[in-house]
């Protein structure tokens, strides 16, 4: 039956998501930026939030609490709203614990979800983008041919985030290039392993905060072991989904930060004697931001509702997807417009978050939600 | 909690408008296009007769209203979640999928009903209402545009005058949908919005209800429009019209405050539904494009790299996502007001929204179609002209902007005009 209420607990995190947005993360977003590091304490802080370990079930150690897309997206959005680099920083060991949570054998499960119930974060990563301009998460480059027992991968990754620090990162390649999104598998790499090299960390025109490489799969051999789900393999198109409506939700929360800033700004700012909101030209910017963000949203929400339900959202989480990605952009680009030259001096967060925003285009993701 | 999935029987009452769009408008829908002024009254009769028509009603938003924050008491909770303004949004959908124009002049209260729901009494609802539960074919509508205005609905000109136990109303009203049929062709009735005090400005605006054929009631011209078509859109005189004291709806008394809210409470109910119709004609034509390009073997292609999207996938996912964003805006607005809840922002964003986004919607699906589009053979450039209506009648698209900008700045429309 239709509704467009939270829960009462919906009600409750997103409250909670969001005062530790505004009060922990906002304030540390221009000098993550500026110094490309996110502060440990920080990440700690976050951790105990249990955004990681709080979905790992409770014989590993974790909340056992049930998940639920479209709370996931709720707690993106908050993040979001707070910084995109730091949301994505503390959300990256999901990336592994998600999808081993959700498709991984019991003892894969075994094997890695119970460093995740510690007090103190652990890192971990998952490698999905491949540095072409064309990159397609419905045909990827990066190979896993069958060998020696086991696999073995070749090709290129990039926007890792966090590659450099996780002990394991899941890496997702195509094992059979004519079955498409079936045919795609992921596979639980140690960082040592001989024929995975990663790189320098890449230098991002935004997002500058999250620390992200490449990495270089050469002949890189692993275990019949390491391919997650063991024979039964993954629901790639699930967790693409719900990949695409986490950075969706995100995207949302960005737009609302810009929307918030320079509504705020423009009725502080006199021009002609009178606060510039004052005036239709401003004020219909700001009417449409508004607008689109709730749009936005419900797009978010549409889809991540679909897979609670355990429907299909490939066409939902895609079209909410790419929506996001061309809202944000204009509504941070229309923000940096509000507040004219003040919104290109780097005082003002509003041309941070048109970078940021402009990432959410270029990149494509997998299940954080 | 969140939920975006209809309900079965929703789903099963949606497919019976389904059936009256596809069998009772579509295969006319050509011809009174063309045929503008002339009335399909077969169609009319169907419609009438058809019980499915007794729910397309707008609803009555003055359930509850809780700003003030209290709790409502159970029969109210039970009322208020019937979500009667949302299965009036979704049968609108329904029926302008199939003609907006045809399902602008079926017989019903319109939004003469919505004026009378809103703002009437209990005993007037009765009265004025019941009519349209039987006999002939009926029609309600409300005259409030003039020659001399059209967004600044509180310019009313249009006096009301208190002799004795009876009004006397003057004034000439604009674009009033299904006036003609209203006003003189049934047994219908006008809600006119008329000064009572012109020095109380906003205060002194009131609906009144006009009987068909009233002496000194005119109309004196039937618009011809660039689309919905087979539907009238009268100029109505009001000369010395008299009418009985009781046909004011509400309070006759001018409050200084709030007296303007009767209207503005009229389009928190209606905004959605015309941005509802709005969604049914971009449906229209969305359905009809991809139909189209499956037959033409063109691929949609759903998840690959955006990158790798051709031109014609870009546009036709680009209409999908904005209707079903409208959609969903549409889906709260009218789903708040079930609850109670205050919806003028969430109105008027999806009016809003919802009556330029179609707008560009059928004129892509024109465009996607080359010459086919442009070509009257096919009906794709008829929802494109019929949809620009909704981008401004019921509240222009700017007049819902500045509504908009006006509830998140906290600014008065002296603060922000």
């Amino acid at each position: 039956m239709i509704d467009f209420e939270l829960s009462e607990e919906q009600q409750m995190i997103r409250d909670s998501v969001g005062a530790f947005a505004r009060e922990e993360i906002r304030p540390a977003a221009r000098p993550a930026d500026e110094s490309g590091a996110i502060p440990a304490a920080l990440v700690s802080k976050a951790w105990q939030l249990g955004l990681v370990s709080g979905p790992v079930p409770e014989k590993f150690g974790g909340g056992g609490d049930a998940r639920s897309a479209v709370t996931g997206a709720i707690v993106a959005e908050e993040l979001g709203f707070g910084d995109i680099s730091i949301a994505l920083h503390v959300l990256a060991p999901r990336l592994l614990a998600f999808p081993v949570i959700e498709m991984g054998t019991e003892d894969q499960r075994a094997k890695y979800l119970k460093r995740f119930s510690g007090a103190d974060p652990v890192a971990a990563t998952a490698a999905v983008m491949e540095p072409r301009y064309d990159f397609d998460l419905t045909a990827l480059q990066v190979t896993a041919k069958q060998g020696g027992g086991g696999f073995v991968l070749n090709g290129a990754k990039c926007n890792v985030p966090l590659a450099a620090e996780s002990d394991t990162i899941l890496v997702y390649a195509a094992s059979d290039a004519s079955a498409g999104l079936a045919g795609v598998d992921a596979f639980l790499i140690p960082r040592g392993t001989s024929g995975l090299a990663i790189s320098e960390r890449e230098k991002n025109m935004g997002l500058k905060g999250l620390a992200t490489y490449e990495l270089a799969l050469k002949d890189c051999r692993v275990g019949a072991d390491a391919r997650l789900g063991g024979d039964k393999g993954i629901n790639f198109s699930r967790l693409m989904s719900e990949g695409r409506v986490a950075f969706a939700a995100m995207g949302v929360g960005v737009m609302n930060a810009a929307y918030e800033y320079a509504r705020d700004y423009a009725k502080e700012r006199k021009a002609f004697g009178v606060p510039i909101a004052t005036k239709q030209a401003i004020a219909f910017i700001l009417a449409d931001m508004a607008i689109e963000i709730d749009a936005a949203r419900l797009l978010v929400w549409e889809a991540a509702s679909r897979l609670d339900k355990g429907d299909d959202a490939l066409r939902e989480s895609y079209l909410a997807k790419n929506y996001v990605a061309a809202s944000a952009l204009k509504v941070t680009d229309n923000a940096v417009q509000v507040l004219g030259g003040h919104g290109y001096i780097r005082e003002h967060p509003v041309e941070m978050w048109l970078r940021n925003a402009r990432g959410l285009a270029a990149i494509d993701g997998i299940a954080t939600v | 909690m969140i939920d975006f999935e209809l309900e079965p029987s929703v789903i099963n009452r949606l497919k019976m408008y389904r059936s009256v769009s596809e069998h009772m408008m579509r295969p006319i829908s050509r011809e009174y296009d063309e045929r503008e002024h002339e009335k399909p009254t077969q169609f009319y009769e169907s419609m009438w007769s058809a019980s499915a028509m007794a729910d397309v009603q707008v609803g009555d938003n003055k359930s509850g209203d809780n700003k003030s924050g209290g709790k409502k008491s159970d029969s109210d909770a039970a009322a208020s979640r019937s979500l009667r303004n949302l299965n009036t949004v979704l049968s609108t959908e329904e029926l302008c999928w199939g003609d907006a124009g045809l399902f602008l002049s079926t017989p019903n209260s319109g939004l003469g009903g919505a004026a009378v729901m809103a703002a009437g009494t209990p005993e007037q609802k009765e009265r004025f209402l019941k009519r349209f539960r039987g006999g002939k074919p009926k029609w309600g509508a409300m005259a409030i545009t003039e020659p001399g205005f059209g967004s600044d609905s509180s310019a009313v000109t249009t006096t009301a005058t208190r002799d004795g136990d009876q009004w006397v109303i003057n004034g000439t009203k604009i674009f009033c949908t299904a006036g003609e049929m209203a006003a003189e062709k049934s047994e219908g009735f006008v809600v006119v919005w008329a000064t009572v005090d012109k020095s109380a400005g906003r205060a002194g605006i009131k609906p009144f209800v006009v009987e068909h054929n009233s002496p000194g009631m005119s109309v004196v011209r039937v618009e011809n429009k660039l689309g919905i078509r087979a539907s009238d859109t009268a100029a109505i005189v009001f000369d010395n019209c008299r009418i009985p004291f009781d046909c004011i709806l509400g309070s006759a008394e001018v409050r200084r405050e709030g007296g303007f809210k009767d209207v503005m409470a009229t389009f928190d109910a209606t905004r959605p539904i015309v941005a509802a119709m709005a969604i049914g004609v971009g449906r229209a034509a969305l359905d009809f494009v991809r139909d189209f390009l499956k037959e033409q073997n063109v691929p949609v292609r759903y998840g690959i790299s955006p990158r790798r999207l051709t031109a014609v996938e870009r546009d036709f996912m680009e209409m999908e996502v904005q209707l079903q964003a409208a959609r969903l805006l549409t889906w709260r607005a009218a789903w708040m007001l079930d609850m109670g809840k205050r919806n003028s922002l969430e109105a008027s964003m999806a009016k809003a929204k919802a009556g330029l986004a179609v707008t560009l919607i059928t004129q892509k699906a024109v465009e996607i179609l080359g010459p086919l589009g442009y070509s009257r053979k096919i009906l794709v450039e008829k929802w494109m002209r019929d949809a620009k209506i909704n981008d401004i009648f019921e509240g222009t698209q700017q007049i819902n902007m500045i509504i908009v900008a006006r509830r998140i700045l906290g600014y008065s429309s002296k603060e922000l005009n």
